[in-house]
């Protein structure tokens, strides 16, 4: 009976039950038993169980961030596979999904496998590896895709670069239908990237730096739009930050493209304003763009055209951010801000909490496969427990990530996790 | 006044006129016979070049000296990124030696802002990136004072790369603290948008220059060329280049000006550059004055 966890009187949002509701959560052997719901049951209904009282407080399945980078293998300095996981859990995220731009990349099933063996080892919640599309993401040959799917990868990406080339876009579209998952495209054309460091504008130039044009993204957009429409395979665009991508990935979906999309909390957020005075932290790719873009991105995600809340967490070494702004790498620590800043979403009426519960948690599963992001009697039991009311403000010297690199240093915020649930393990997240 | 000299947008109308007119009194020092004063004596300058210059960093240098300040030349032809030190090392690494100015050359834009705020020394932006290089716009500033006794009620045309021009782009922030009518002029691959500032666009020259007071020719780099910004050298002579035809365009007591080094025959004509309305050499006789004044007048803050 020891192995009994009972969550008790808190508000139960689980969109793939299409409940929203008080109740108790029962936890049987790392699994959800039964959801007590609207009776909120007395304490001795629960003999012998571990009762925690989580009244007044709100949970959902724990989120899934299906665009993490863990950093490891290659870039321990800048973030650990032990790092990266424990500051997902402080972010509520129970499941993530590294990206494959590692050092070697995971372009095949050995890597794959020590990035799961090491997660199992050192890991705090769930660790599912995006394999490449292509070797080395080099754009040119097709990674082993199949191999890395058995090893356990759920879905393929060259995020950090775009396929350049379409052809072989085309193909790995083509081949990716033999398995039914997803790519996930990092939609950039590097010709019109070019130099280019931030959103292409009047402030670029008045800040002497090179633009990143609104059409670099949007072009590969709609080429990737096309592909998996012309190739009937499923095709995931990653971190929109445009009104113009927006838009292309509305009018796909109106006709039929398997196309899902995800954007990142810093991209409905903040503007370019936040690189006046060369602040690096500020610098991420895609760039951040402007109010117009905010709006439209806010607008796609209430139409339900923007599927999915990704981090994109990127951690970098503090040492990396002190450079040059034109030198400096692109990237946000996001895992820990990402809760927080989607709840501003819910406050401006923008989602509702069923909604913030489908784009962090159930969507990234049912998009990548993974059965998570739910609350069913017999699912894993990973619950984030959330205190909507909670105000904090930022500061990157509590972040558990290695990436101090947040934009958002000193930004009041309200709503935090408290707890998460971890394979039916309880965590209280203040104690981390 | 303020601590460093990074970036025009930071100045008030009245710093500049402060600038402008010390650096007429630092005029009048560096025609006597002796021309150092001893002003500056005991205080420490490190020209920090990041970038290859010649004539800005000769100028600050002649300057620095004029003034009786120690200077200590720090070139590096690269980033700090390459030999593996953050900018803040470097920057801690010079203040170590306890100097009392820093003058920095970066080829990344920013890099002054962030020395700036990381050291008590006075900074002064000697130019950075495509950003800004502030000491070349007062000198511009100050050169048209000498010939037109005031900066208001001009028409002054831009002509040329102002993308990629830091000169051009400090002249642009400058001359809008005065009432003057500042047109820029070229291709729109070379001429960006400059959203809250009033000014006014042309793409032909002969457009952009009619009725002028001061035209100022950007200096023209081939290697844009390569990039796609325009087809060629050729081409950009025969369309942009300010050649005795097109100034008669312009008022007839137009000034010319070019921050150099020239490219005769591609933006600029030699009948042009070599003629009485070209200033282009008295603005390097300026530049040594307004820099001293600037320094100078930097160097307050400690007294404060």
């Amino acid at each position: 009976m020891s192995n009994r966890l009972v969550l008790k009187g808190c508000r139960i949002v689980d969109v793939s039950q299409n409940i929203d509701s008080t109740g108790d959560i029962v936890i049987d052997n790392g699994k959800v038993s039964d959801l007590v719901l609207n009776k909120a049951g007395s304490k001795s209904s629960y003999p012998g169980a571990e009762i925690i009282d989580v009244s007044g407080l709100l949970a959902m399945p724990g989120f899934v961030d299906m665009h993490t980078h863990l950093r490891e293998p290659g870039f321990e300095h800048k973030e650990t596979i032990e790092t990266g996981t424990l500051a997902a859990i402080k972010g509520g995220f129970t499941s993530v999904c590294p990206m494959p731009n590692t050092n070697p990349v995971n372009d095949n099933p050995t890597v794959t496998t020590f990035i799961i063996k090491r997660a199992m080892k050192r890991g705090s919640c769930s660790v599912y590896p995006i394999g490449s599309i292509t070797k080395g993401q080099n754009g040119e040959e097709l990674a082993e895709m199949g191999m890395m799917l058995e090893a356990g990868c759920v879905a393929f990406s060259d995020d950090g670069k775009p396929v350049m080339n379409a052809l072989v876009m085309k193909r790995a579209l083509e081949y990716s239908k033999v398995f039914g998952v997803p790519l996930i495209s990092h939609c950039e054309d590097m010709s019109l990237t070019a130099n280019g460091v931030m959103n292409e504008g009047s402030l670029a130039t008045l800040l002497g730096l090179e633009g990143i044009p609104r059409s670099s993204e949007e072009l590969i957009v709609s080429r990737d739009i096309m592909l998996a429409g012309y190739a009937e395979a499923r095709l995931h665009i990653a971190h929109v930050s445009t009104r113009g991508s927006v838009e292309l990935i509305r009018l796909a979906k109106a006709r039929g493209v398997q196309v899902t999309a995800e954007t990142c909390p810093h991209y409905f957020t903040i503007t370019e304003d936040a690189v006046s005075g060369y602040n690096t932290d500020a610098k991420v790719n895609p760039p951040l763009r402007c109010a117009e873009d905010i709006s439209a991105i806010k607008e796609g995600l209430k139409d339900g055209t923007i599927d999915v809340i990704a981090t994109d967490h990127a951690p970098h070494h503090a040492d990396e951010k002190l450079l040059e702004f034109d030198r400096a790498p692109s990237g946000i620590s996001g895992l820990e801000t990402a809760l927080s800043l989607s709840l501003k979403l819910v406050e401006e009426g923008i989602l509702s909490y069923p909604d913030l519960c489908r784009k962090i948690s159930y969507a990234p599963s049912e998009i990548l496969g993974l059965g998570r992001g739910t609350l069913k009697k017999g699912a894993c039991a990973d619950i984030a427990i959330i205190d909507t009311q909670k105000k904090f403000v930022v500061s990157k010297d509590r972040f558990l990530s290695k990436g101090k690199n947040t934009p958002f240093e000193n930004m009041e915020l309200k709503g935090m996790p408290v707890a998460v649930v971890v394979k039916g393990k309880y965590i209280n997240i203040l104690e981390l | 006044m303020m601590k460093d000299l990074v970036s025009i947008k930071d100045i008030t109308r009245e710093q500049i006129d402060s600038i402008l007119s010390t650096a007429a009194s630092f005029k009048a020092v560096l025609r006597r016979d002796i021309k150092k004063v001893p002003a500056l004596r005991g205080k420490t300058v490190v020209n920090l070049f990041f970038e290859p210059s010649t004539r800005t960093k000769t100028s600050f240098e002649l300057a620095e000296k004029r003034l009786s300040t120690d200077v200590i030349n720090f070139s590096v032809p690269t980033s700090s990124v390459v030999k593996g030190e953050t900018l803040l090392d470097t920057v801690r690494t010079i203040e170590s030696y306890g100097v009392d100015y820093i003058v920095i050359r970066h080829s990344s834009s920013g890099v002054p802002h962030f020395i700036a705020n990381n050291t008590q020394a006075s900074v002064v932006n000697a130019g950075d990136g495509t950003n800004e290089h502030p000491t070349q716009a007062l000198l511009d500033a100050f050169s048209i004072l000498d010939k037109k006794e005031t900066l208001d009620g001009l028409k002054i045309a831009i002509v040329g790369d102002v993308h990629h021009s830091r000169v051009a782009k400090s002249n642009i922030y400058l001359f809008s603290n005065f009432a003057s009518e500042i047109r820029l002029v070229g291709p729109p691959t070379l001429v960006p948008e400059f959203k809250n500032y009033k000014l006014n666009y042309f793409n032909k020259i002969e457009d952009g220059i009619e009725g002028a007071d001061v035209v100022m020719m950007l200096r023209i780099q081939s290697e844009r060329m390569t990039r796609g910004f325009f087809p060629s050298t050729l081409e950009y002579a025969n369309l942009w280049g300010l050649n005795a035809s097109r100034l008669k365009l312009a008022d007839r007591n137009a000034i010319v000006m070019h921050p150099g080094p020239m490219n005769r025959g591609i933006e600029i004509s030699s009948d042009v550059a070599d003629s009485d309305q070209s200033i282009i050499l008295e603005q390097v006789t300026n530049g040594l004055a307004v820099r001293m004044a600037i320094i100078y007048l930097l160097g307050r803050h400690y007294e404060q």
